[in-house]
């Protein structure tokens, strides 16, 4: 029974082995990926502490004054500051733009990749728990869903919705849940037919307890993977939207809005307006991306020893 | 005697797949006395688990029980709606499974586990809920139970975790615990320790056991009654010693005769040609006829069940030939 002692100063001796410590070691093992958290985390902080540290509102219309348009970079505002990165169309300064724009980019990302990965996971569980005709009727709407063009769908919604963070939350989550449902579907069915679950059942647990607490936390790595991908494409998408002028409204600029606007501006050499902007949602998209990538390598079991 | 903690009567269970009906249980009735053990024992794919399953009211569609009747303490289970059947679950009766590695989320740590076990059934603090877990812990021999309620499965050997997957079992004190293969996947030596843990448990509070397995050798100094399973059927069953002394089917033979023992060194190995026959498509007759070498035109009829004296009962048609009716 010595061996018995031993185990238990074992478990003692290594208690910060945890299952993330082990996630954020193997991690940062590829530098590329570190890299793209660093910028992801820069981009985060720079879009929250945007009030503090741009010179200007660019939702004030008070603020903005119309004889600083088209200014091209480094040139100084009426208002006495330096524009670093120009001015667009209306007199904006790009860097305060950005900064603003990044904010409303990642929100609108983050938050309709949340409320997508809620109900992605409710109906992905349901469906696999619940298997039968229930699971088919479920997975043929989500096959419906996947089969229609993202942005044509997200395009007719917004049309039909009108402007607004709100309607184009809304129309993201309608054109990004399938892919978590999906997702979580196949991982649950696979965790379904597990030993533990025919075990919690034996213990005469809930449907619901045994799908919310014992068999989510095992298709959650999965949905991070899924998340920070689709997040990235939310952004993207917000900003296709934008661009195309059906997404947010001129007066609260998003990156796409602001690429819209220097559009008709690039031929004639400013090509600041667009390019900045661009930049920075190439920037935030490709970090979001590489961080993605590299958790998926590292989540994967099968990739895994 | 009294009145038998489970009475499966004629139980049968089949799975309506495409492929035609798998009569995994067909006509299966035993009975399981309070604090006996009784020994479940066939080849895989004999419908031995799912038996068990069957008795939980865990089976799955395309399965389901469509005859015969399982009562607990008196109590007909048998088509009673989920939710009073899943009050019984884990409370009494409870199963304790093949892999240890398997049964425990991976995810979530002992005490979360036992604590959602408690108090799936009574409404208690979580507190009490722990302290609970923690004493079922220490009972079933886990050293320093406290510090390993925060532990996640991992962090236990796999005897370890089949300590706590029996901890689990026994958190509501139980009438009936089915054991599906529980040691299957130990070594030799912490598999003798589980026995003997079980043995204990079971001689201390009255509890009463179904040992699934395939293994002989472990039901022999375990279990009080032996049925022996064959294509879904019982096809012998009676107390432990009087099967193992005087087997009467020759698939009973032909089990006992593959396990190697000292006596017959040097022998070559009595085994049962082919395997278990598939489900959907049973021979004609006795089931086990392909694989029987005594089998002549009396076997194309399907052999009812033979009462023998001191309750032993052999599907069998050569079974008075053989002569061992005692």
């Amino acid at each position: 029974m010595s061996n018995l002692t031993h185990q238990a100063a074992a478990v003692q001796a290594m208690p910060e082995e945890t299952a993330f410590r082990r996630f954020a070691l193997r991690f940062a093992e590829d530098r590329v990926a570190l890299v793209g958290l660093g910028l992801v985390a820069l981009v985060v902080l720079l879009a929250l502490l945007a009030p503090w540290i741009t010179p200007q509102n660019p939702y004030d219309l008070a603020k903005v004054d119309l004889m600083d348009s088209r200014q091209p970079p480094g040139e100084m505002a009426g208002d006495g500051f330096r524009m670093w990165l120009g001015s667009d169309g209306v007199g904006r300064d790009l860097y305060s733009g950005i900064l603003y724009g990044l904010r409303i980019s990642l929100m609108v990302g983050a938050i309709s990749g949340l409320i997508a990965a809620s109900v992605g996971m409710a109906v992905g569980l349901t469906a696999a728990y619940a298997g039968g005709r229930t699971e088919s009727i479920i997975m043929r709407i989500v096959d419906l869903q996947l089969s229609l063009p993202t942005v044509l769908v997200a395009l007719i919604l917004v049309a039909m919705l009108g402007k607004g963070v709100d309607k184009i939350i809304f129309a993201l989550v309608v054109v990004q849940w399938a892919y978590y449902a999906r997702t979580v579907r196949g991982s649950a069915l696979v965790e379904r037919r597990k030993e533990y679950v025919e075990a919690a059942q034996s213990l005469g647990l809930s449907h619901s307890r045994i799908v919310f607490k014992h068999i989510l936390p095992n298709v959650l790595a999965p949905i991070i993977v899924i998340a920070t991908v689709q997040t990235a494409h939310a952004i993207a998408l917000e900003a296709t939207l934008s661009f195309l002028g059906v997404g947010l409204p001129q007066t609260e600029p998003s990156l796409g809005v602001l690429i819209a606007n220097g559009f008709q501006y690039l031929l004639s050499g400013k090509y600041w307006i667009s390019t900045f902007p661009g930049i920075a949602l190439l920037v935030t998209i490709v970090a979001i991306n590489l961080v993605g990538d590299r958790m998926r390598d590292v989540l994967n079991p099968r990739l895994e020893k | 005697m009294s009145e038998p903690v489970l009475s499966v009567k004629n139980l049968k269970t089949h799975f309506f797949t495409r492929a035609g009906v798998v009569k995994s249980v067909d006509g299966v009735s035993f009975d399981v006395h309070r604090g006996s053990v009784m020994g479940l024992v066939g080849e895989s794919g004999s419908g031995k688990s799912v038996t068990g399953f069957s008795i939980m009211g865990l089976i799955d569609p395309p399965g389901r029980i469509v005859e015969g009747s399982i009562k607990l303490n008196g109590r007909e289970i048998v088509g009673l709606p989920e939710a009073e059947m899943r009050a019984i679950r884990g409370k009494e009766i409870a199963m304790i499974f093949q892999d240890p590695m398997m049964t425990l989320n991976p995810v979530l740590r002992i005490d979360t586990q036992m604590i959602e076990a408690v108090t799936a059934h009574d409404a208690v603090s979580k507190e009490e809920a722990r302290n609970r877990a923690r004493d079922a812990l220490g009972k079933v021999g886990i050293p320093s139970p406290e510090e390993r309620l925060s532990a996640y499965p991992h962090q236990f050997s796999g005897g370890m975790r089949q300590r706590v997957a029996i901890a689990i079992a026994l958190l509501h004190r139980p009438g009936l615990i089915i054991c599906d293969e529980p040691t299957t996947a130990l070594d030799v030596t912490i598999q003798s320790q589980i026995l003997a843990e079980m043995q204990k448990l079971c001689a201390e509070t009255g509890t009463a056991l179904i040992w699934v397995t395939h293994d002989l050798t472990v039901v022999a100094g375990l279990a009080d009654h032996l049925a022996v399973m064959y294509a879904g059927r019982i096809v012998e069953s009676g107390p432990l010693d009087a099967i193992l002394d005087h087997p009467v089917h020759p698939y009973t033979e032909g089990l006992l005769g593959s396990v190697p023992s000292r006596g017959k060194r040097g022998e070559p190995l009595r085994q049962i040609p082919g395997s278990a026959p598939s489900l959907a498509k049973l021979p004609e007759g006795c089931a086990f006829r392909p694989r029987c070498d005594r089998q002549n035109e009396a076997c194309c009829e399907a052999p009812d069940n033979r009462q023998f004296s001191s309750g032993r009962t052999v599907r069998c048609c050569h079974a008075q030939l053989t002569g061992a009716t005692v």
